[in-house]
């Protein structure tokens, strides 16, 4: 029944699993240059030209390829099963999908020949060949246009379905689409009125203030784009894989709808240090921040709940004790667990980021990059790995390769993010150690920080080799000659309390509505000064 | 009727008040402590700032504007801030102003609150009082091309 939709979601989640092979096996050399190690030079044969070039690479592949491509592909295998029907127009899905590949491809070329070593945030004035924007527009045109697919296949799922329910994770995959056509609308803006003409030579000046405010508007959506889909699976598969139920169904959807509404008109914590951005504005997203860190803390309080309903029907007793009858011995399981773990820690710290004038202390410091591997690192990565334990092996029609493997994979993540974090975290909070540094040669590096640095490398090494280890797994598994003994069927948890949640927490115009007052609100008189006083004064650098 | 556990909704409840507690003491310290975020200050034209005559960054330096107090003008290009040496006496309240020439480059000063983005445009403005001798770095925290991990600048204080 679903033979077209799972083509398609085993091209988006290998395209995504081949970036992140990339872009994380230059994670460790990062690591190695901060002490004192550099591997650079000897890969210029290849032609890797600097560190910089390299940190583009890890940052756009990780944060933009792969985890775009697998959250677009995961909901191209799970919506239509979770409606119970195949995509209505599965050319609109490919078409989107090649959109996405040219995107890529366009975009990669001047990566990969150092025309475009501006980070993944590509702040004007640096200016990258035109080519790094058209692309990365593409692929994200390219998402929406698989975001529509769904919003299709959605329609007539609801014309046949009237008074009913959304289903949960259809519910969870259609919000994180409409969220990211929202958050998009600010690179696109950035993208397509000022940077690609200027990039083109069509226009000589560009207003770098108001391209890092469009960047910002999508940059903070970005990583709930990320997280929600994690949050598809520890809601709405998890709690199943642990043998419980989803201890509230109705509070699961006021948390994402809570997300859709709150995750855009807080951008301005990104920029509390941005000389051109008026210090009440930044105090409003300040407290809009905060209000989005309830959402999390329902999940914690949610997903543990139902996490311990399996365990307890599993056997376990005591107070805490039932945590040690989950099931540890299923790594998808496994490492969606350690992945929520590294998130609490993750959590804190983004709590301290958000907190307006304390930011100051570790603003663009190694603390952020600290926070974002927990994150997006873990949180949102080591949650795709576990879902590719049954995901991958599904798709294939082989059983995962080594179960052992996996477990073990699962567990050194955990161990290296917490070595790398720990140390990034408190290089950046006492030393105030600069983010996105080659550091090995820095003139300013003191000593005080070589054991943290180790610290960070032991950690980056332990995590390169987690992550070989998840790739020798998918690759056994695709390549393996067995055969399943028993069909894959995707996790679904059911809720607790059957009872339908109310209409308003199933409607989409009244949280629409809310989320484009309050972007309104927050966004509408900045940005009209802004642009009202555009200062179109800087021409482009190429600075590497 | 939406149905909420009660355990849970005492758990909300007492996250609602942990924001209220965190946020209320971000305000004490923005108003009662003085612990201010950059606001916009002024803003110039990148490609003339260093033009004699167009903007106080032309003469980047240190001005005294009073008894132990200071301006700091500085400004900051591809790599390197101008001066790349300020010196105070200690006990002395220095305002830094700091803008760009070129890229956005970024101003961390070594155990102060001042942490600033340097962007092209626009004049990013904090305030500091240095009690303590000894030297300080700024640096750079921003990305800014090939030489970006160079980029950095001492204030002495002195005894």
């Amino acid at each position: 029944m679903f033979a077209k939709e799972d083509r398609l979601a085993k091209w988006h989640i290998g395209i995504a699993m081949a970036a992140l092979f990339i872009g994380g096996s230059l994670g460790p050399l990062q690591k190695l240059e901060h002490v004192g190690i550099n591997l650079y030079p000897a890969l210029s044969n290849i032609g890797l030209k600097s560190y910089y070039q390299g940190l583009t690479i890890h940052a756009v592949l990780n944060a933009l390829v792969w985890t775009t491509f697998f959250i677009t592909g995961f909901f191209t295998f799970a919506l239509p099963r979770s409606l119970n029907r195949p995509l209505k127009y599965p050319r609109l899905n490919a078409a989107g999908l090649i959109l996405m590949v040219v995107g890529l491809v366009v975009a990669a070329v001047p990566i990969l020949l150092n025309l475009a070593t501006v980070l993944y945030t590509f702040y004007p004035p640096l200016k990258a060949h035109a080519a790094f924007y058209i692309g990365l527009t593409l692929v994200v045109i390219g998402s929406w246009v698989c975001g529509y697919g769904f919003y299709f296949t959605y329609g007539d799922w609801r014309k046949a379905h009237p008074g009913e329910r959304t289903p949960l994770i259809a519910f969870g995959a259609l919000i994180t689409m409409v969220l990211w056509q929202i958050a998009t609308l600010g690179v696109a803006a950035e993208l397509l009125w000022l940077v690609i003409p200027w990039s083109l030579g069509l226009v000589e000046t560009i207003d770098p203030q108001l391209s890092r405010t469009f960047f910002w508007f999508f940059g903070h959506p970005l990583v709930y784009f990320w997280l929600l889909p994690a949050y598809v699976s520890w809601y709405f598969m998890v709690p199943k894989q642990a043998g419980g139920k989803l201890f509230s169904d109705h509070l699961a959807r006021l948390v994402f709808w809570m997300f859709l509404v709150l995750s855009t008109p807080v951008g301005f914590h990104h920029q509390f240090v941005d000389p051109g951005v008026d210090a009440k504005w930044k105090a409003f997203h300040a407290i809009l921040t905060y209000s989005v860190f309830l959402p999390s803390m329902i999940t914690a309080f949610t997903v543990i709940a139902s996490l311990e309903i399996g365990a307890r029907n599993r056997g376990g007793k005591g107070l805490l004790g039932w945590v040690r009858a989950l099931p540890w011995d299923d790594p998808s399981y496994t490492a969606q667990n350690l992945a929520m773990i590294l998130f609490a820690f993750g959590g804190i710290s983004g709590l301290t980021n958000a907190s307006f004038n304390m930011n100051m202390t570790v603003h663009n410091t190694s603390w952020v990059p600290g926070h974002f591997h927990l994150t997006v690192g873990s949180a949102v990565t080591l949650t795709f790995f576990g879902i590719s334990y049954w995901l991958v092996p599904k798709l294939a029609g082989k059983p995962l390769w080594n179960r052992k493997v996996a477990l073990a994979q699962a567990w050194t993540w955990f161990v290296g993010m917490l070595l790398m974090s720990n140390a990034l975290h408190i290089l950046g909070l006492n030393f105030g150690v600069p983010r996105r540094t080659m550091l090995g040669v820095a003139p300013y590096a003191s000593p005080d920080w070589d054991p943290f640095l180790i610290e960070s490398a032991i950690g980056g090494i332990i995590l390169g080799i987690s992550g070989l280890l998840f790739y020798v797994n998918m690759l056994g598994t695709v390549f393996s000659k067995a055969t399943l003994s028993e069909p894959i069927e995707m996790p679904v948890a059911e809720p607790l309390d059957p009872t339908p949640a109310p209409v308003w927490l199933d409607s989409w115009r009244p949280w629409l509505a809310l989320a484009v007052v309050l972007i309104l609100i927050a966004y509408g008189p900045v940005l009209y000064e802004m642009i009202t006083n555009i200062q179109l004064t800087s021409p482009g650098f190429r600075v590497w | 009727m939406m149905h909420i556990d009660r355990h849970e909704k005492i758990f909300i409840i007492v996250s609602i008040l942990l924001l209220v507690v965190f946020a209320t003491t971000l305000g004490v310290m923005a108003f009662a402590h003085g612990y201010q975020v950059p606001e916009p200050e002024m803003v110039v034209d990148p490609r003339t700032v260093a033009t004699p005559g167009f903007s106080p960054f032309a003469e980047p330096g240190l001005r005294e504007v009073g008894p132990n107090e200071y301006e700091a003008y500085i400004l900051a290009q591809t790599w390197a801030f101008l001066p790349r040496e300020i010196r105070v006496p200690a006990g002395s309240t220095v305002t830094f102003y700091v803008t760009s020439k070129d890229v956005q480059h970024g101003f961390r000063l070594e155990n102060t609150n001042v942490n600033m983005m340097v962007l092209p445009g626009h004049v990013a403005k904090l305030k500091a009082t240095f009690d303590k001798p000894g030297t300080y770095n700024f640096v750079c925290h921003e990305y800014c091309g090939i030489g970006h991990q160079t980029m950095y600048g001492t204030l002495v204080v002195e005894p």
